[in-house]
């Protein structure tokens, strides 16, 4: 618990000192003038903090969005229909899970930059969204699963197509689900971002905020009070959104893996 | 019957027409760049350009000292790092699946290191790990343990371990709370029989949990090694696979190679190795996947 705990508590303990403190060897564990004086400061020390925050987002909610909208027809089809190939292509799906993103960056790499994509929004989208399909089908199924095919077939009786099952039965029942679904490919693509950021992007107007902090530290001497605190906002927006959806999203998570 | 065929084909298209889009954007962004991986790995491809050089890459590779390092490296990185998550995860599992106080809110408490973004995460291990100002320099300093300032990413040893530490810090909430779900899924009347038969807490847990949530730790720490393998980020941040190499596992070879250098070939045939690596590890899963299901159904 001390284990998992302690870097948060220093990283915020280290933004609220003032930075003649820090930079004291050995390391010292009380400082008397606590605040968050750092907090302030960091806008003008790192210039392009509201931008990559805004990059984050965006890129956040853009790659969720996307994945949503190839991920919902899929798993409707896995959790509703029969057809050849079914389980092996579920089984190929949680495959590719196991890749990792640096495998592919070769030929990503090459074409992005044939099409000349490197340092867009896009080349960071792009293979952000296939890495979160499969395991969000795998999520998704098993929600459309729940809900009773009764209701689909009294409509269909009734003469409703497809699409209106879909969107007049299926969607409104499923809402629960998307948002779960929705949430997890959200915290996945904010937390995926920085291997494709710092291969594909080398532009800082759109780089999210990892790689934009990252490349600061390389610069001049970091002041670390002011990198904890933009650190920490970084952290902040995912760790709200967990912390009251976590019952649904773990939920969600093991019964896939654990009930399999 | 004929009309229940019609219909069972009309389904099928229906199913398939609905998975497409996913299915070609898969095909698009995983498969085809696996397939051109594997082209330009027998390529000498540059910014350059690309000439066909057959095996050369392989054969470099192979026969160099330090590509095989590199290899041995991997393993024992992954080794150390899986067994402590594992160990831990357990553990963790165990207490917060007994019935102490506060325990929901100590449920959510280990969760952190796993929703975080893991490149945020790493920029405060930085400074946890900082050889003057840092806290664990700090505490090592004033115990007398350390006699001076110690930079924990700058000698080979030590980032070696730093960067197992920091691994299992991101590794261990997520199988501790996949434990913890196995552990819940154990049926209750199972511990009351034991219960009722005098049977000690250790026996419980030796007896009873332990052989019941038996399959998710096989999983978990297939799972688990897959991703330790994987783990690029950890590293990349705090070493870049420094100093002199002494933290670069396969991973990050590939990627220096590959996208440091730009030499996408030699880059490329790092890769395939990986993939392969990667091919036994999943073909072993889903296998072991499949049995376990067959045996769920079976019973």
């Amino acid at each position: 618990m001390i284990f998992i705990l302690l870097p948060f508590v220093e990283m915020f303990y280290a933004s609220l000192r003032p930075l003649d403190h820090l930079f004291r060897s050995p390391y010292q564990f009380y400082s008397d003038d606590l605040s968050f004086w750092a907090y302030r400061e960091m806008w003008n020390t790192v210039p392009m903090l509201p931008r990559y925050i805004f990059n984050s987002f965006f890129l956040a909610s853009v790659t969720s969005i996307i994945t949503l909208l190839f991920v919902i027809p899929a798993a409707y089809s896995y959790a509703r229909f029969k057809f050849p190939f079914k389980n092996s292509s579920l089984y190929i799906l949680l495959a590719i899970n196991m890749f990792s993103g640096a495998v592919l960056l070769i030929p990503l790499y090459k074409v992005l930059r044939a099409f000349g994509l490197l340092n867009t929004y896009q080349a960071m989208i792009v293979p952000g969204v296939a890495f979160l399909i499969p395991t969000a089908i795998w999520l998704l199924k098993s929600y459309f699963e729940k809900i009773p095919i009764d209701l689909e077939e009294a409509a269909f009786v009734d003469g409703a197509s497809r699409v209106q099952i879909l969107r007049h039965i299926i969607a409104p029942l499923s809402t629960p689900g998307l948002v779960v679904v929705g949430i997890y490919a959200f915290i996945g693509s904010y937390a995926q971002q920085f291997l494709f950021a710092i291969t594909f992007n080398q532009k800082k107007e759109y780089m999210p905020i990892p790689s934009g902090l990252y490349e600061f530290i390389g610069y001049t001497t970091v002041k670390w009070n002011e990198m904890m605190a933009a650190s920490l906002v970084g952290i902040a927006p995912v760790l709200i959104i967990f912390l009251f959806l976590q019952k649904y999203i773990v939920a969600g998570l093991t019964s896939g893996a654990v009930k399999n | 019957m004929n009309q229940k065929l019609k219909s069972y084909t009309a389904q099928t298209y229906v199913a398939y027409a609905l998975i497409a889009p996913a299915a070609l954007y898969i095909i698009l962004i995983v498969a085809w760049p696996l397939l051109e991986t594997i082209r330009l790995s027998f390529t000498n491809s540059s910014l350059a350009g690309e000439d066909y050089v057959g095996l050369e890459n392989y054969q470099k590779m192979f026969s160099s000292k330090k590509f095989n390092g590199i290899v041995t490296r991997t393993f024992v990185w992954m080794f150390f790092s899986v067994s402590l998550k594992l160990i831990i995860g357990l553990i963790g599992a165990v207490l917060l699946n007994a019935n102490l106080k506060g325990r929901s809110i100590f449920r959510v408490l280990v969760m952190p290191p796993w929703v975080v973004p893991i490149a945020i995460g790493m920029l405060g291990w930085l400074w946890l790990y900082n050889g003057y100002f840092g806290i664990i320099a700090g505490v090592g300093m004033r115990t007398g343990i350390l006699d001076g300032p110690f930079g924990f990413l700058a000698y080979k040893q030590s980032a070696f371990i730093s960067t197992i530490i920091a691994d299992v810090w991101v590794g261990t909430p997520m199988v501790t709370v996949f434990f913890l779900a196995a552990m819940q899924g154990v049926p209750k009347d199972l511990y009351e029989a034991a219960y009722c038969d005098g049977a000690s807490r250790w026996d419980r847990f030796f007896k009873i949990t332990l052989p019941q949530i038996t399959p998710v730790i096989i999983t978990m720490s297939l799972l688990s090694a897959i991703w330790t393998f994987n783990s690029f980020e950890i590293i990349w941040i705090l070493t870049e696979g420094g100093p002199r190499g002494a933290t670069t596992t396969l991973i990050i070879d590939t990627y220096k190679q590959a996208l440091g250098n730009y030499k996408f070939g030699r880059g490329a045939a790092r890769a395939v190795v990986v993939m392969i690596l990667l091919m036994l590890f999943a073909g072993f899963y889903l296998a072991l996947l499949a049995r376990i299901n067959k045996k769920i159904s079976h019973e």
